[in-house]
Protein backbone atom coordinates (compact mmCIF):
# COMPACT_ATOMS: atom_id res chain seq x y z
CA UNK A 1 0.00 0.00 0.00
CA UNK A 2 1.17 3.02 -0.93
CA UNK A 3 2.12 5.73 2.18
CA UNK A 4 1.17 9.47 -0.02
CA UNK A 5 0.99 11.09 3.46
CA UNK A 6 3.16 14.17 4.39
CA UNK A 7 5.49 14.09 7.07
CA UNK A 8 7.54 17.09 8.65
CA UNK A 9 11.22 17.29 10.48
CA UNK A 10 12.13 19.28 13.09
CA UNK A 11 15.58 19.82 14.71
CA UNK A 12 15.56 22.09 17.90
CA UNK A 13 18.43 22.78 20.11
CA UNK A 14 17.57 20.57 22.68
CA UNK A 15 14.69 18.49 21.08
CA UNK A 16 13.75 16.97 17.57
CA UNK A 17 10.27 16.61 16.16
CA UNK A 18 8.90 14.07 13.62
CA UNK A 19 5.14 15.06 12.32
CA UNK A 20 3.14 13.36 10.10
CA UNK A 21 -0.07 12.90 8.90
CA UNK A 22 -2.49 10.32 9.86
CA UNK A 23 -4.55 9.18 7.13
CA UNK A 24 -8.18 8.65 8.16
CA UNK A 25 -8.14 4.66 8.08
CA UNK A 26 -11.68 2.67 6.84
CA UNK A 27 -14.58 2.51 9.24
CA UNK A 28 -14.13 -1.06 10.70
CA UNK A 29 -10.02 -0.85 10.11
CA UNK A 30 -7.96 -0.44 13.49
CA UNK A 31 -6.27 2.68 13.41
CA UNK A 32 -3.12 1.69 15.52
CA UNK A 33 -2.25 -0.87 13.28
CA UNK A 34 -0.85 1.96 10.96
CA UNK A 35 2.53 2.96 12.50
CA UNK A 36 4.71 5.58 10.23
CA UNK A 37 7.01 6.58 13.24
CA UNK A 38 9.20 3.61 14.10
CA UNK A 39 12.17 3.75 16.88
CA UNK A 40 14.98 2.13 15.54
CA UNK A 41 17.00 2.44 18.78
CA UNK A 42 16.29 4.19 22.36
CA UNK A 43 17.46 7.84 20.83
CA UNK A 44 17.14 7.47 17.40
CA UNK A 45 13.82 6.90 15.36
CA UNK A 46 12.33 7.42 11.56
CA UNK A 47 9.18 8.55 9.76
CA UNK A 48 9.21 7.31 6.08
CA UNK A 49 6.77 7.72 2.98
CA UNK A 50 6.36 5.19 0.36
CA UNK A 51 6.28 1.45 0.32
CA UNK A 52 5.20 0.36 4.01
CA UNK A 53 6.52 -3.26 3.01
CA UNK A 54 9.94 -2.10 2.06
CA UNK A 55 9.67 0.50 4.76
CA UNK A 56 9.66 -2.87 7.48
CA UNK A 57 12.46 -4.29 5.90
CA UNK A 58 14.61 -1.40 5.87
CA UNK A 59 13.66 -0.78 9.47
CA UNK A 60 14.04 -4.09 10.42
CA UNK A 61 17.37 -4.26 9.01
CA UNK A 62 18.44 -0.79 10.64
CA UNK A 63 17.26 -2.25 13.98
CA UNK A 64 19.51 -4.88 14.14
CA UNK A 65 22.54 -2.77 13.05
CA UNK A 66 21.67 -0.57 16.17
CA UNK A 67 22.53 -3.54 18.34
CA UNK A 68 24.97 -5.06 16.63
CA UNK A 69 26.69 -1.24 16.43
CA UNK A 70 26.37 -1.54 20.76
CA UNK A 71 27.78 -5.44 20.76
CA UNK A 72 30.99 -4.29 18.80
CA UNK A 73 32.20 -1.22 19.50
CA UNK A 74 29.96 -0.68 23.10
CA UNK A 75 28.86 2.92 22.12
CA UNK A 76 24.79 3.45 20.42
CA UNK A 77 24.81 4.64 16.80
CA UNK A 78 25.37 8.10 15.84
CA UNK A 79 22.34 9.48 13.45
CA UNK A 80 24.75 10.40 11.01
CA UNK A 81 26.10 6.54 11.06
CA UNK A 82 22.82 4.63 10.95
CA UNK A 83 21.28 6.96 8.07
CA UNK A 84 24.57 6.32 6.15
CA UNK A 85 23.53 2.35 7.23
CA UNK A 86 20.47 2.73 5.59
CA UNK A 87 21.47 5.11 2.38
CA UNK A 88 23.98 2.51 1.84
CA UNK A 89 21.18 -0.18 1.56
CA UNK A 90 19.36 1.50 -0.24
CA UNK A 91 22.04 2.23 -2.99
CA UNK A 92 23.03 -1.24 -3.44
CA UNK A 93 19.29 -2.04 -4.68
CA UNK A 94 20.13 0.21 -7.29
CA UNK A 95 22.81 -1.19 -8.51
CA UNK A 96 21.97 -4.75 -8.36
CA UNK A 97 20.98 -7.00 -11.28
CA UNK A 98 17.46 -8.09 -10.71
CA UNK A 99 16.03 -6.25 -7.77
CA UNK A 100 14.22 -3.64 -7.79
CA UNK A 101 14.99 0.16 -5.16
CA UNK A 102 13.31 0.58 -1.76
CA UNK A 103 10.53 2.44 -2.25
CA UNK A 104 10.65 5.14 0.70
CA UNK A 105 12.05 7.88 2.04
CA UNK A 106 12.99 8.45 5.21
CA UNK A 107 13.17 11.10 7.89
CA UNK A 108 15.96 10.25 10.73
CA UNK A 109 15.61 11.71 14.04
CA UNK A 110 18.37 11.62 16.86
CA UNK A 111 20.48 12.63 19.25
CA UNK A 112 24.43 11.72 19.07
CA UNK A 113 26.08 10.43 22.23
CA UNK A 114 27.57 13.71 22.38
CA UNK A 115 24.19 15.02 22.51
CA UNK A 116 24.13 17.01 19.11
CA UNK A 117 20.42 16.37 17.96
CA UNK A 118 20.44 15.57 14.39
CA UNK A 119 17.66 15.33 11.28
CA UNK A 120 18.72 13.57 7.85
CA UNK A 121 16.64 12.37 4.85
CA UNK A 122 17.22 10.21 2.78
CA UNK A 123 15.65 8.96 -0.46
CA UNK A 124 15.59 5.19 -2.63
CA UNK A 125 18.48 6.57 -4.37
CA UNK A 126 20.39 5.82 -1.64
CA UNK A 127 21.59 9.83 -0.98
CA UNK A 128 21.30 11.52 2.41
CA UNK A 129 21.71 15.05 3.25
CA UNK A 130 21.18 16.48 7.01
CA UNK A 131 18.83 19.04 7.54
CA UNK A 132 17.33 21.64 10.29
CA UNK A 133 14.08 21.12 9.02
CA UNK A 134 12.21 19.17 5.97
CA UNK A 135 9.13 17.87 4.73
CA UNK A 136 9.16 15.07 2.53
CA UNK A 137 5.40 13.41 0.95
CA UNK A 138 2.89 15.45 -0.76
CA UNK A 139 2.49 19.20 -0.85
CA UNK A 140 6.47 18.57 0.20
CA UNK A 141 7.89 22.15 -1.37
CA UNK A 142 4.91 24.66 -0.21
CA UNK A 143 5.56 23.36 3.83
CA UNK A 144 9.81 23.61 2.86
CA UNK A 145 9.27 26.75 1.78
CA UNK A 146 7.04 28.02 5.07
CA UNK A 147 9.96 26.57 7.18
CA UNK A 148 12.34 28.47 5.20
CA UNK A 149 10.27 31.21 6.27
CA UNK A 150 9.74 30.44 9.77
CA UNK A 151 12.38 28.35 11.11
CA UNK A 152 14.36 30.70 13.44
CA UNK A 153 16.37 30.53 16.24
CA UNK A 154 13.39 31.77 18.16
CA UNK A 155 11.18 29.85 16.41
CA UNK A 156 13.41 26.98 18.38
CA UNK A 157 14.38 28.32 21.20
CA UNK A 158 12.24 25.94 23.83
CA UNK A 159 11.03 22.68 23.07
CA UNK A 160 7.52 23.74 22.81
CA UNK A 161 7.81 26.23 20.16
CA UNK A 162 9.87 23.75 18.10
CA UNK A 163 6.75 20.97 18.61
CA UNK A 164 4.74 23.71 17.64
CA UNK A 165 6.59 24.45 14.39
CA UNK A 166 6.00 21.19 13.24
CA UNK A 167 1.96 21.30 13.77
CA UNK A 168 2.12 24.70 12.08
CA UNK A 169 3.91 23.20 9.21
CA UNK A 170 1.49 19.96 9.67
CA UNK A 171 -1.64 22.32 9.61
CA UNK A 172 -0.48 23.81 5.78
CA UNK A 173 -1.08 20.43 4.55
CA UNK A 174 -3.70 18.63 6.63
CA UNK A 175 -7.20 19.09 5.90
CA UNK A 176 -9.01 18.65 9.36
CA UNK A 177 -6.91 19.70 11.93
CA UNK A 178 -5.43 17.97 15.21
CA UNK A 179 -7.25 14.39 14.91
CA UNK A 180 -4.90 13.61 11.60
CA UNK A 181 -1.67 14.82 13.38
CA UNK A 182 0.76 11.88 14.62
CA UNK A 183 3.62 13.70 16.21
CA UNK A 184 6.68 12.17 17.91
CA UNK A 185 9.49 13.87 20.13
CA UNK A 186 12.88 12.64 21.22
CA UNK A 187 14.46 14.98 24.15
CA UNK A 188 17.85 14.70 24.87
CA UNK A 189 18.70 11.81 26.74
CA UNK A 190 14.56 10.69 27.13
CA UNK A 191 13.22 7.95 24.78
CA UNK A 192 11.27 8.10 22.01
CA UNK A 193 7.55 9.89 22.96
CA UNK A 194 4.50 9.74 21.26
CA UNK A 195 2.74 12.71 22.01
CA UNK A 196 -1.91 11.75 22.74
CA UNK A 197 -4.24 13.52 20.43
CA UNK A 198 -5.41 15.36 23.67
CA UNK A 199 -1.61 17.06 23.91
CA UNK A 200 -1.99 17.83 19.95
CA UNK A 201 -5.58 19.35 20.33
CA UNK A 202 -4.33 21.37 22.99
CA UNK A 203 -1.05 22.83 21.42
CA UNK A 204 -3.32 23.05 18.12
CA UNK A 205 -5.47 25.43 20.44
CA UNK A 206 -2.76 27.15 21.77
CA UNK A 207 -1.49 27.92 17.34
CA UNK A 208 -5.27 29.02 16.68
CA UNK A 209 -4.91 31.16 19.27
CA UNK A 210 -1.88 32.88 18.78
CA UNK A 211 -3.10 33.24 15.21
CA UNK A 212 -6.12 34.82 16.11
CA UNK A 213 -4.03 37.51 18.41
CA UNK A 214 -1.42 38.11 15.49
CA UNK A 215 -4.20 39.08 13.39
CA UNK A 216 -6.21 41.57 16.08
CA UNK A 217 -2.39 43.27 16.22
CA UNK A 218 -2.45 43.53 12.73
CA UNK A 219 -5.82 45.02 12.81
CA UNK A 220 -4.94 47.33 15.17
CA UNK A 221 -1.34 48.43 13.73
CA UNK A 222 -3.82 49.39 10.44
CA UNK A 223 -6.04 51.20 12.09
CA UNK A 224 -3.72 53.56 14.01
CA UNK B 1 36.18 -19.01 43.39
CA UNK B 2 33.53 -17.33 41.68
CA UNK B 3 29.94 -17.13 43.48
CA UNK B 4 26.32 -16.28 42.00
CA UNK B 5 22.94 -16.24 44.23
CA UNK B 6 19.35 -15.54 43.95
CA UNK B 7 16.41 -15.69 45.84
CA UNK B 8 13.08 -15.15 45.13
CA UNK B 9 10.66 -13.42 47.42
CA UNK B 10 7.08 -12.87 47.76
CA UNK B 11 7.03 -9.45 45.14
CA UNK B 12 10.71 -9.53 44.36
CA UNK B 13 14.18 -11.11 43.53
CA UNK B 14 17.05 -10.59 45.34
CA UNK B 15 20.72 -11.26 43.62
CA UNK B 16 24.08 -10.99 44.88
CA UNK B 17 27.59 -11.67 42.87
CA UNK B 18 30.97 -11.78 43.78
CA UNK B 19 32.94 -8.99 42.22
CA UNK B 20 36.49 -10.46 41.95
CA UNK B 21 38.58 -11.32 38.58
CA UNK B 22 40.81 -13.50 38.70
CA UNK B 23 43.00 -15.55 37.10
CA UNK B 24 44.50 -18.75 38.91
CA UNK B 25 46.12 -16.87 42.03
CA UNK B 26 46.37 -14.14 41.01
CA UNK B 27 43.02 -11.57 41.69
CA UNK B 28 43.12 -8.75 39.35
CA UNK B 29 40.36 -7.06 40.32
CA UNK B 30 37.84 -6.35 43.11
CA UNK B 31 35.43 -4.08 41.65
CA UNK B 32 33.73 -6.52 38.67
CA UNK B 33 30.45 -6.59 38.11
CA UNK B 34 29.20 -9.77 36.95
CA UNK B 35 25.69 -8.92 36.33
CA UNK B 36 24.26 -7.93 32.94
CA UNK B 37 20.60 -5.78 32.62
CA UNK B 38 18.86 -7.54 30.12
CA UNK B 39 15.93 -4.91 29.84
CA UNK B 40 14.35 -2.99 33.09
CA UNK B 41 13.20 -5.85 34.71
CA UNK B 42 15.92 -8.14 33.67
CA UNK B 43 19.51 -8.93 35.28
CA UNK B 44 21.46 -12.30 34.23
CA UNK B 45 24.54 -13.24 36.41
CA UNK B 46 26.99 -14.97 34.67
CA UNK B 47 30.40 -16.99 35.65
CA UNK B 48 32.39 -19.37 33.82
CA UNK B 49 35.25 -18.92 31.05
CA UNK B 50 37.00 -15.96 30.54
CA UNK B 51 35.78 -14.04 27.79
CA UNK B 52 32.78 -16.66 27.34
CA UNK B 53 31.23 -14.99 29.87
CA UNK B 54 30.72 -11.09 28.77
CA UNK B 55 30.67 -12.56 25.09
CA UNK B 56 27.63 -14.21 25.90
CA UNK B 57 26.20 -12.39 28.43
CA UNK B 58 26.14 -9.46 25.87
CA UNK B 59 25.27 -10.82 23.21
CA UNK B 60 21.81 -11.97 25.20
CA UNK B 61 21.68 -8.72 25.67
CA UNK B 62 21.70 -6.81 22.28
CA UNK B 63 19.15 -9.55 21.34
CA UNK B 64 16.92 -8.65 24.35
CA UNK B 65 17.18 -5.21 23.05
CA UNK B 66 16.30 -5.35 19.58
CA UNK B 67 13.10 -7.72 20.39
CA UNK B 68 12.20 -4.68 22.12
CA UNK B 69 12.61 -2.72 19.19
CA UNK B 70 10.96 -4.78 17.02
CA UNK B 71 8.03 -5.00 18.97
CA UNK B 72 7.34 -2.13 21.40
CA UNK B 73 7.62 -4.45 24.52
CA UNK B 74 10.32 -6.10 26.53
CA UNK B 75 10.70 -10.23 26.54
CA UNK B 76 8.85 -11.13 29.77
CA UNK B 77 12.09 -13.54 32.19
CA UNK B 78 10.43 -16.38 30.95
CA UNK B 79 10.64 -16.18 27.30
CA UNK B 80 14.65 -14.15 28.09
CA UNK B 81 15.28 -17.37 30.12
CA UNK B 82 14.42 -19.78 27.20
CA UNK B 83 16.09 -17.83 24.54
CA UNK B 84 18.84 -17.61 26.52
CA UNK B 85 19.09 -21.50 27.54
CA UNK B 86 18.26 -22.15 23.07
CA UNK B 87 21.36 -20.25 22.17
CA UNK B 88 23.59 -22.27 25.10
CA UNK B 89 22.33 -25.58 23.50
CA UNK B 90 22.79 -24.30 20.18
CA UNK B 91 26.11 -24.05 20.69
CA UNK B 92 26.52 -26.49 23.17
CA UNK B 93 27.13 -29.54 20.18
CA UNK B 94 29.16 -26.96 18.18
CA UNK B 95 32.82 -26.50 17.98
CA UNK B 96 32.72 -23.43 20.03
CA UNK B 97 30.42 -24.01 23.43
CA UNK B 98 29.93 -21.37 25.77
CA UNK B 99 31.20 -22.82 29.12
CA UNK B 100 28.96 -19.95 30.98
CA UNK B 101 27.10 -20.84 34.04
CA UNK B 102 23.83 -18.25 34.74
CA UNK B 103 21.43 -17.00 36.99
CA UNK B 104 18.54 -14.98 35.51
CA UNK B 105 16.43 -12.73 37.65
CA UNK B 106 13.60 -11.24 36.75
CA UNK B 107 9.91 -9.40 37.45
CA UNK B 108 6.63 -10.17 34.86
CA UNK B 109 4.19 -7.77 35.13
CA UNK B 110 1.18 -10.91 35.26
CA UNK B 111 3.54 -13.49 36.25
CA UNK B 112 5.57 -11.83 39.27
CA UNK B 113 9.02 -12.74 40.24
CA UNK B 114 11.13 -15.21 38.95
CA UNK B 115 14.20 -16.50 39.35
CA UNK B 116 16.37 -18.77 36.43
CA UNK B 117 19.00 -21.24 37.17
CA UNK B 118 20.52 -22.51 34.18
CA UNK B 119 24.53 -24.06 33.31
CA UNK B 120 26.91 -24.50 30.88
CA UNK B 121 25.13 -28.12 29.64
CA UNK B 122 22.27 -25.94 29.34
CA UNK B 123 20.00 -27.05 31.64
CA UNK B 124 16.99 -24.79 32.65
CA UNK B 125 15.41 -24.56 36.29
CA UNK B 126 13.31 -22.20 37.67
CA UNK B 127 14.16 -21.88 41.21
CA UNK B 128 12.54 -20.56 45.10
CA UNK B 129 16.52 -20.06 45.47
CA UNK B 130 19.58 -20.88 43.38
CA UNK B 131 23.38 -20.31 43.31
CA UNK B 132 26.61 -20.84 41.35
CA UNK B 133 29.82 -21.97 43.19
CA UNK B 134 31.52 -22.66 46.27
CA UNK B 135 30.07 -20.75 49.28
CA UNK B 136 33.20 -21.53 51.30
CA UNK B 137 35.27 -19.02 49.48
CA UNK B 138 33.18 -16.55 50.53
CA UNK B 139 35.75 -15.59 53.15
CA UNK B 140 38.05 -14.59 50.75
CA UNK B 141 36.41 -12.65 48.27
CA UNK B 142 36.64 -8.75 49.35
CA UNK B 143 32.76 -7.49 48.60
CA UNK B 144 29.43 -8.90 46.91
CA UNK B 145 27.64 -6.53 44.66
CA UNK B 146 23.55 -6.79 45.70
CA UNK B 147 20.75 -6.05 43.73
CA UNK B 148 16.76 -6.01 43.92
CA UNK B 149 14.21 -6.62 41.18
CA UNK B 150 10.71 -5.62 41.68
CA UNK B 151 7.93 -3.85 40.22
CA UNK B 152 9.34 -0.57 39.87
CA UNK B 153 12.71 -2.11 38.56
CA UNK B 154 16.38 -3.18 39.59
CA UNK B 155 17.71 -1.63 42.55
CA UNK B 156 20.73 -1.32 43.31
CA UNK B 157 21.75 -2.46 47.26
CA UNK B 158 24.89 -1.49 49.48
CA UNK B 159 27.86 -3.57 48.56
CA UNK B 160 28.42 -6.71 50.82
CA UNK B 161 31.36 -6.93 52.78
CA UNK B 162 32.47 -10.23 53.99
CA UNK B 163 35.64 -11.07 55.58
CA UNK B 164 38.51 -10.52 57.95
CA UNK B 165 38.81 -5.93 57.19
Amino acid sequence: RLVCSFHVGIRGKDIVVLGVEKKSVAKLQEERTVRKICALDEHVCMAFAGLTADARIVINRARVECQSHRLTVEDPVTVEYITRYIATLKQRYTQSNGRRPFGISALIVGFDYDGTPRLYQTDPSGTYHAWKANAIGRSAKTVREFLEKNYTDEAIAGDNEAIKLAIKALLEVVQSGGKNIELAVIRRNQPLKILESKEIETLVAEIEKEKEEEAEKKKQKKST
Amino acid sequence: MEYLIGIQGPDFVLVAADNVAASSIIQMKHDYDKMFKLSEKILLLCVGEAGDTVQFAEYIQKNVQLYKMRNGYELSPAAAANFTRKNLADYLRSRTPYHVNLLLAGYDDTDGPGLFYMDYLSSLAKAPFAAHGYGRFILNLPSFTVRLIDKEGIHDLEKLTLGAK
